[in-house]
């Protein structure tokens, strides 16, 4: 039990100072750096209590899609420069905006987890019913695709739309560019593609328009 | 004391887990460049000791001999983080890998979602090498091997789905014995092809070793790289595609199972038609390596996603419905 409480010490607190570092970093990829191993920890936090599939989704998702395009775009953008701070060198404008939605932010959760209350018949987790011989992996299939069955479906259909609604915000149809058409390479002819022509002397002829 | 005990042991198993990879790395390198050479109509390493075995073994010597050098304006510690991440994570997804039935470090119930986990991980090796680098060959490939192994995750995602649709199972022992009939290669054969090719293009290699490419970018991510740091690279990347090769074995050529349960072939050990298995999917992988030329890279990631992502697709929902319409979706009894 000693190594058990070593290691959730351990994770614990990685996760919560790799948390403190995302916010503190200077430099944004450094940030997301310290975003990935927060990620990591929480999923190692996740497997310990015996939640495997989660733990291993986190790393999935999280770690090896979500957090390499957040370096992509950061790394891209070279975010670096635009760095501004409150105290030192030019004032930024970003700041008091975002202290105000932050501060509005913080007065919802008071609100939100100040009224919060337990409900009278609620299981306590040690009470929790799990059999030793079915995985969690199972136990969470049987759980989302019957009752939960919808909800499961509608939260697809909204990640669809917002994915949907990305590209339509970011596509713009471009014009005089050339694109490969495997269609037309393949189906190309002797007869449409060559043509003889009757050059006269000292004049040439235009081709190609 | 107790955990003491407990913590050699399994550093003894682990010890004897790793020599042995390193030294298949070291050989699959030397077959590599073997097959090569012979495909060109050279001969290819054959000086250093018997048919030149020990010439991977030269070349590491050599690197370790060289200095290492790290350029002024790079990013000191990920600099040198990213080849010990893209070492490690080769060598941590053996860890599940089962090469019998109980030659296994740790047999866990969601062994395809770790390896998947971890294969997804090995971007990070080259996105980190790319950008600490602080040069400009070295971060256009680490960004275009990102997006190309992001692409490809998705479609490897896919297929690891087909086959646990007819599994019933995330654990890889499960999925090796539930092909004790037929082999996933025979139902599933357009998604093994699929898998081959991403398998190619998730490890960078040839054809789709944009990363790397040498005639736009130098030699991408590793530009900046010399000496055992190169060569951690290095070793990494032939780990991968060793461990792409054992996933595919698992996946779809039933694992250490015999191709028939007849006399001369059941009495072969089962770790053996494991390893014959690898080193068949690693013989195709280099025989790719000789005879097709690079892709470019639009085509690339149009094969990705306009290709191989609806076609996947296309084949989770012919698998589901063939296996539920006749009836023969495993099922397992929650008592």
């Amino acid at each position: 039990m000693i190594i058990h409480a070593f290691f959730f010490y351990f994770f614990s607190i990685v996760a919560i100072l790799s948390a403190l570092m995302v916010i503190t970093s200077r430099s944004t990829v450094n940030s997301v750096f310290f975003l990935i191993l927060d990620f990591i920890s929480i999923g190692c936090l996740f497997i310990m209590v015996g939640a495997e599939f989660l733990g291993i989704i986190i790393l999935i998702v999280y770690v090896g899609a979500v957090a390499v395009l957040f370096l992509f775009v950061v790394m891209m953008l070279n975010v670096t420069h635009q760095k501004q701070s409150w105290f030192i060198g030019r004032k930024s404008t970003h700041i008091p905006s975002g202290l105000f939605v932050s501060i509005i932010i913080l007065l919802e959760l008071l609100v939100v987890v100040g009224g919060w209350k337990y409900k009278p018949n609620v299981m306590s987790s040690s009470t929790l019913q799990v059999s030793e011989n079915i995985s969690n992996t199972h136990l969470i299939g049987s759980v989302m695709y019957t009752d939960y069955f919808l909800y499961f479906q509608i939260s697809g259909i909204i990640l669809l739309l917002s994915m949907i609604g990305a590209i339509v915000l970011t596509y713009r149809k471009r014009e005089n560019i050339k694109r490969q058409s495997y269609i037309n390479q393949i189906s190309r002819e002797k007869k449409t593609s060559v043509e003889m022509k009757d050059v006269e002397f000292e004049k040439g002829v235009k081709i190609d328009d | 004391m107790q955990y003491l005990n407990i913590l050699i042991q399994e550093l003894y198993k682990i010890f004897f887990l790793i020599i042995p990879i390193l030294v298949s790395v070291a050989l699959i390198v030397w077959l590599d460049r073997r097959v090569w050479g012979f495909v060109q109509k050279r001969r290819g390493p054959n000086i250093v000791g018997p048919f030149g075995l020990f010439q991977t073994l030269a070349d590491a010597l050599k690197y370790i001999f060289k200095e290492i050098i790290i350029p002024a304006s790079a990013n000191k510690i990920i600099f040198i983080l990213a080849p010990i991440v893209t070492m490690t994570l080769a060598l941590v997804a053996w860890a599940v890998i089962p090469l019998s039935e109980d030659l296994v470090l740790s047999n866990i119930n969601i062994g395809i979602l770790y390896l998947f986990a971890v294969s997804s991980l090995g971007v990070y090796g080259i996105i980190m090498g790319g950008w600490a680098s602080n040069s400009k060959y070295p971060f256009l490939g680490s960004i275009r091997s990102a997006a190309q192994m992001v692409s490809y995750e998705v479609s490897i995602g896919i297929i690891i789905i087909n086959v646990l649709l007819c599994v019933g199972s995330l654990n890889l022992t499960d999925i090796v014995l539930a092909q004790k009939n037929i082999w996933f290669v025979i139902p599933l054969f357009p998604m093994f092809v699929i898998f081959f090719i991403s398998a190619l293009a998730e490890t960078n290699r040839p054809p789709f070793d944009l990363p790397e490419a040498e005639a736009e970018l130098v030699a991408g991510y590793q530009t900046e790289y010399s000496g055992m740091m190169y060569a951690m690279f290095w070793l990494g990347e032939y780990a991968n595609i060793l461990l792409m090769c054992a996933m595919g074995s698992i996946l779809f050529l039933g694992g250490w199972l015999p191709p028939l349960e007849i006399y001369p072939l059941d009495i072969i050990p089962a770790p053996i038609w494991m390893v014959l298995k690898i080193l068949f999917l690693f013989f195709l992988f280099s025989i790719v390596k000789a005879i097709v030329p690079r892709y470019r890279y639009d085509q690339l990631m149009k094969l990705g996603w306009k290709i191989f992502l609806p076609f996947s697709l296309l084949y989770v929902v012919l698998t589901a419905s063939f296996l539920f319409y006749f009836d023969m979706l495993p099922t397992k009894d929650f008592g």
